[in-house]
């Protein structure tokens, strides 16, 4: 097989996923784009199967089996609630595949076959130009470098964000001296990639390398909170990219440069619309800081008696005169499994005649667009899924807003309290609708630590309670009366 | 170094193009687009297999190949074949 055929497969490759990406600009023809994109790849893959550097075939099939049975096992197992987990782990994996492209480069380059771990730790002699002659070689060992600290990265953060997601890890915690240990860590890891560089014959400052790249993932990502997690799921996809086109400079290879360039930029486009929606930096999300708090809110002295509370009946008597409601779900919809339920409340209402809509904030839930994955799964149509700045306007014709298991996204103090830690997020304007209910088991505060004045307003009403259960019951009462 | 001059055009462009793209996906797409362009990054699979095919490199390269494919192969079996399962809840009524 000649060079000029495979790179011409590969860039028909390179054009499907293109194509596949547009698909999914619009609900209609995302599934044909991700057909696309698949079939893209297959060919990619089957045209440098029969390449003839590739001789031995057990590794091959052994990591397809394997790979291939634990992808397709997660992709049709995993709960719609979980996504941001799943997402998570493919982050990972995609730097874990990065990583060991590069390392594989490296110790080809390298040709050791060493019988000790000592042996292997020796300096090899090589060629000037092992790497490639003169710049080139330096341009590779630059690649081979980046690749392998990107994709570490990627891969502990990936973890630890899964971990976080999974709830096996609760606490934040990062190295003493906060950001001051990381800017070490990555200090330390660029030291040995200029190690590298200058002396490509040492391997003991590859392995340094991806041992310091390891660690930056891990204390990168652990003082990070659940809320903030769209914002590392979307970076750390941005970076499984870069690392996958850094790759592609590492073996010439122009379908991973375009597929990786691809994946980066939309993983950083949407990391930025993250932190636009959080009103706040990169960097400031990234060392876990929240701005630093103004006057103390006392909670006591905006709820104390003025939070009116309410059962489901009460509420399901308030929707049967209402023309319009909104739905505003948040991470408690998902953790309370409710959205189904939600579903059938709404069929319930416009069965009635009433107009029913939903108003998605962009960082509701633990990823972009999580909120619209869960209620597409109990088939809600996509175009009642309405985004924030499309629904906002709407809110003072609304009579009835629903807001289950959604806190900070709502709280008016973004809005008015200037010097408040969320002063100057955009918010859902649920305030200006006539009513608003709030499902919520209490009145403890949201990930931003503060009491929201929604929940004592005059036309707010308070249902607590597990969100399922509430929803259910409003159902029950709407459908009996 | 012609080749690198003409690898980092392509960077570049596809990065712009990349740019154009991203920006016209609606947001009730961005968690099918995320897991969606988590399988194409899984391209690294090409790469993959080459290091792991190698029958004259030291054992040490075959085994990080042999993780390289397993990798690389999870994502884009498991990107696909989620990207498709959410892909198709999305409905007009």
């Amino acid at each position: 097989m000649s060079s000029s055929i495979v790179n011409l497969v590969y860039l028909v490759a390179g054009v499907l996923f293109i194509l596949g990406i547009k698909g999914l600009t619009k609900p209609s023809t995302a599934v044909r784009g991700n057909m696309l994109s698949a079939t893209g790849m297959l060919i990619a893959v089957v045209i440098t199967l029969l390449n003839s550097e590739i001789v031995n075939l057990t590794y091959i099939i052994a990591g397809v089996l394997f790979g291939g049975a634990v992808g397709a096992f997660m992709a049709l197992r995993i709960q719609m609630t979980s996504m941001p987990q799943m997402v998570a782990l493919l982050n990972g994996f995609g730097g874990g595949a990065s990583l060991t492209i590069a390392s594989a480069e490296y110790f080809s380059v390298l040709n050791v076959e060493a019988k000790s771990f000592a042996e292997f730790l020796e300096p090899v002699a090589l060629g000037a130009n092992a790497f490639g002659l003169g710049a080139v070689g330096q341009v590779t060992l630059v690649s081979i470098g980046l690749t392998i600290l990107i994709g570490a990265v990627t891969l502990t953060g990936s973890l630890v964000a899964f971990a976080k997601l999974q709830g096996l890890v609760k606490k934040n915690f990062g190295l003493p001296g906060g950001p001051l240990g990381n800017a070490l860590l990555l200090i330390g890891a660029l030291a040995a990639l200029v190690c590298i560089v200058l002396n490509p014959s040492q391997a003991v400052t590859v392995l340094a390398l991806v041992a310091l790249a390891l660690l930056l993932g891990l204390f990168l990502v652990l003082p990070i909170g659940g809320a903030d997690m769209p914002v590392v799921i979307a970076l750390l996809n941005s970076y499984s990219g870069l690392a996958a086109a850094l790759a592609g400079f590492i073996l010439g290879n122009t379908v991973l440069i375009i597929a990786g360039s691809l994946v980066g930029t939309s993983g950083l486009i949407l990391t930025k619309i993250m932190c636009v929606a959080m009103n706040r930096s990169l960097g400031n999300v990234l060392f876990g800081k929240m701005a630093a708090a103004g006057e103390v809110v006392d909670a006591d002295e905006i709820y104390a008696g003025k939070v009116t509370s309410a059962q489901p009946d009460e509420v399901a008597m308030m929707l049967e005169v209402a023309k319009r409601v909104v739905i505003v779900p948040g991470y408690g919809m998902a953790m309370a499994q409710a959205q189904h339920a939600v579903r059938e409340l709404a069929d319930s209402m416009e069965s009635r005649g009433i107009e029913v809509e939903y108003g998605i904030h962009p960082v509701a839930g633990r990823m972009p667009g999580h909120m619209n994955v869960l209620l597409a799964e109990a088939e809600v149509p996509y175009d009642k899924l309405v985004e924030m700045d499309r629904i906002n306007p709407t809110f003072e014709e609304t009579d009835v807003v629903i807001v289950i298991g959604a806190n900070d996204v709502t709280n008016p103090m973004a809005r008015e309290a200037e010097g408040s830690p969320i002063y100057g997020m955009p918010i859902l304007n649920v305030d200006k609708a006539k009513n608003v209910v709030v499902i919520k088991r209490s009145l403890s505060p949201g990930f931003a630590g503060l009491p929201n004045p929604l929940f004592a307003m005059d036309h707010t009403l308070m249902v607590y309670g597990d969100g399922k259960k509430a929803v259910v019951e409003m159902t029950t009462a709407l459908n009996q009366s | 170094m012609e080749i690198l001059i003409l690898l980092l055009a392509l960077f570049v462009l596809s990065l712009f193009l990349g740019v154009e793209l991203i920006v016209k996906v609606p947001p009730t797409l961005h968690t099918p687009l995320m897991s969606g362009t988590n399988a194409v990054s899984g391209i690294t699979l090409v790469g993959a297999l080459l290091a792991a095919g190698s029958d004259t490199s030291p054992m040490l390269v075959n085994v990080l190949g042999f993780l390289a494919v397993t990798f690389a192969t999870i994502n884009v079996i498991g990107g696909y074949l989620v990207t498709n399962r959410m892909l198709s809840m999305f409905k007009r009524k």
